[in-house]
């Protein structure tokens, strides 16, 4: 149905095992380029261990995921932030005493070069590249929207900010995917309102996005299409009007048979 | 207004030249001051806190920027004095130049740097603390018994007879005499490890605001998320290992050129030991407090074992407890009592301070900001 070329994000049949738990089993997913794709599921469904397959931090135990055309199995997280998929944890994994604009800077590492020799020589390629990755890095915290101090240390930043930070580092190395673990979480009807415009403003950008979300509501109003999860089983795909009818995700979420639940 | 500024600035900027000019002036005459006035022993001791000085902001590296808990840090040093120490002295009539001789031994403890870096990769914290403490333990050990069946380091009698750091036909372990003044091999050796520790902390500041500088402070903070951020923690913790190795190197070859004697015993567990508290004590992170806990921790012991005799013969009449043992007593007294006002150190980074200070207004702040989210 879709082109091969508009297929950002392939897995298929992939598996994840800890112990006798298969957290994972036979999900296959594409996200195509330019969507925002939501993941949604109970709790322990596996929305996160699948995040971590595809952002390098578990290795998979089954099939196989290509990312922009590449095959990536047994990658370490950085080669896959280098190929373009970034990421924002659960709970906030800021650098929590460096300041907002080091946050930021951190994450250009993957789109600078200077290594040593020109951290000591201080050349004017080494210059002119510390320059762009601050002005860079100051552009990324104005765009997700942080008018503090620039020097202010992340872990003094208010908590939708820190989310905010956490995008904004990883929007920092320049990603094709943005992955994105529950943004939504502990912030207030505000907040998400205005993260939804945020992430709306990314995908008009040309970046793909991947979102886990609790909020329904923000899910169903944001994504193209979206994945149901359910003890590490996709059970349901589609736009999200018909997610949201779909009788096992209506069982899974609300418990019962789905005859009763349907009715 | 402009022009104000501009003259501001440029006040400014000359004021930076004229302190650094006068902290120059200082450091040259220092020996001679203080062998006017508090006696001929002191430039040595000078001469040692600036060893420790190398010892301490390349360990900085390490635990500082990069977090990484090294307990055996003193093995480098001893892979550096040894190197010296092997060819440069008649051990196996070796008597390479001290310009080839030094960057070999920075070159073999960055070599080791990366030996104890690579296996110890995935550990943190205190595991990582045990390894490294054991690794420093291997080297000495090593060194005392690589006297037989084949004598490389001549075990527990060390190395004798090291050559004096030569350029050319001058000579640092002898006196000469330039206009009248007599300068004896320890002021020399001064203005070397001077020179030596400014280069030392010129490339530590460049690497502390860099784009290396910055991984490694990701990877103290969280590593898992500097890993996600595309940053190889892998080559990255090894470079600290290794660069904090090298000045570690640099500072051992210049010890056995320096002492013309090196044994096993100069390297103990006690030594690393102390080139961390000159970092804790200082101010992790920052190279200024580093410093400060390096001169400190070396004057300090000094100071008590001079001074606490003649203040007891003064206070009572006889001196009641040994200098010796009460100058441990008092320095361990001494740092209890820094940790407990100072925990971020004494000279604490920006940042740590920062952290020390704002955290009841961030605390205020953020309680404020709950109790604004709920009246919504």
């Amino acid at each position: 149905m879709t082109q091969q070329n508009s297929v950002l994000l392939d897995l298929s049949g992939v598996g994840k095992h800890f112990g006798g738990l298969a957290a994972l089993s036979e999900v296959s997913l594409h996200i195509r380029r330019g969507e925002i794709y939501g993941l949604i599921g109970p709790n322990g469904a596996g929305k996160t261990t699948l995040f971590n397959v595809i952002t390098g931090l578990y290795q998979l135990d089954a099939g196989n995921f290509t990312f922009d055309g590449a095959r990536y199995v047994r990658c370490k997280p950085h080669v896959l932030a280098e190929a373009g998929i970034a990421r924002t944890f659960q709970n906030i994994r800021l650098f929590a005493n460096m300041t907002a604009l080091e946050n930021v800077m951190v994450g250009r590492h993957v789109c600078s070069s200077s290594g040593i020799w020109g951290a000591l020589l201080r050349n004017a390629a080494a210059r002119a590249e510390e320059h762009a990755i601050a002005e860079r890095a100051r552009e990324l915290l104005s765009y997700v929207g942080i008018d503090r101090p620039h020097q202010t240390l992340a872990k003094h930043l208010s908590y939708g900010e820190q989310r905010r930070l956490e995008i904004a580092r990883a929007l920092a190395t320049d990603p094709k995917l943005l992955a994105l673990d529950e943004p939504a979480a502990g912030m207030n009807a505000t907040e998400t309102a205005s993260l939804k415009e945020l992430l709306q403003t990314i995908r008009g950008s040309g970046i793909t996005v991947l979102l886990i979300e609790h909020d329904v509501k923000l899910v169903l109003g944001l994504c193209d299409r979206v994945a149901v999860l359910d003890y590490g089983k996709k059970i349901a795909e589609g736009v999200p009007e018909e997610v949201r009818r779909n009788p096992a995700v209506i069982v899974a979420y609300l418990g019962g048979d789905a005859g009763e639940a349907a009715a | 207004m402009r022009n104000v500024l501009n003259h501001l600035l440029r006040h400014e900027r000359r004021n930076a030249w004229a302190a650094f000019l006068l902290a120059g002036i200082v450091l040259l005459v220092l020996p001679f001051a203080t062998d006017a006035l508090l006696g001929r022993g002191w430039v040595r001791i000078m001469d040692f806190a600036l060893l420790y000085m190398m010892l301490a902001l390349g360990l900085n590296i390490v635990v500082g920027y990069a977090g990484l808990l090294d307990l055996g840090y003193v093995a480098f040093f001893a892979v550096g004095a040894y190197t010296y120490a092997l060819f440069g002295s008649p051990q196996f009539g070796l008597h390479w130049p001290f310009w080839a001789v030094l960057p070999m031994g920075a070159l073999f403890a960055c070599i080791f740097g990366v030996l104890l870096g690579a296996p110890t990769l995935r550990l943190r914290g205190d595991y990582l603390a045990i390894v490294t403490l054991g690794f420093g333990e291997i080297i000495r050990i090593f060194l005392n018994n690589l006297n037989a069946p084949v004598n490389i380091t001549n075990g527990p009698q060390g190395i004798s007879q090291i050559d004096p750091v030569r350029f050319g036909s001058f000579s640092l372990g002898s006196s000469h005499s330039l206009a009248g003044i007599v300068f004896s091999p320890v002021h020399l050796y001064y203005y070397l490890f001077l020179l030596f520790t400014l280069l030392v902390i010129f490339v530590s500041m460049r690497l502390e605001k860099s784009r290396i500088g910055r991984a490694w402070m990701a990877i103290r903070e969280d590593e898992v998320a500097a890993e996600a951020m595309g940053i190889n923690t892998r080559n990255i913790k090894l470079l600290a290992f290794a660069m904090g190795a090298s000045f570690g190197g640099i500072s051992g070859g210049l010890f056995a050129g320096f002492q013309g004697f090196v044994s096993p015993e100069s390297f103990s567990l006690m030594e690393s030991i102390m080139i961390l508290c000159m970092v804790v004590l200082g101010g992790m992170g920052n190279i200024g407090g580093v410093i400060l806990g390096s001169v400190l921790l070396v004057l300090l012991p000094e100071a008590l074992r001079n001074g606490a005799g003649p203040v007891q013969q003064a206070l009572f009449g006889k001196v009641v407890v040994d200098p010796e043992a009460l100058r441990m007593l008092l320095f361990g007294v001494a740092l209890i009592a820094v940790m407990v006002l100072r925990p971020a150190g004494l000279w604490p980074s920006a940042q740590r301070r920062r952290e020390l200070v704002v955290d009841d207004a961030a605390i205020a702040e953020q309680e404020q900001e709950t109790v604004y989210d709920a009246a919504k």
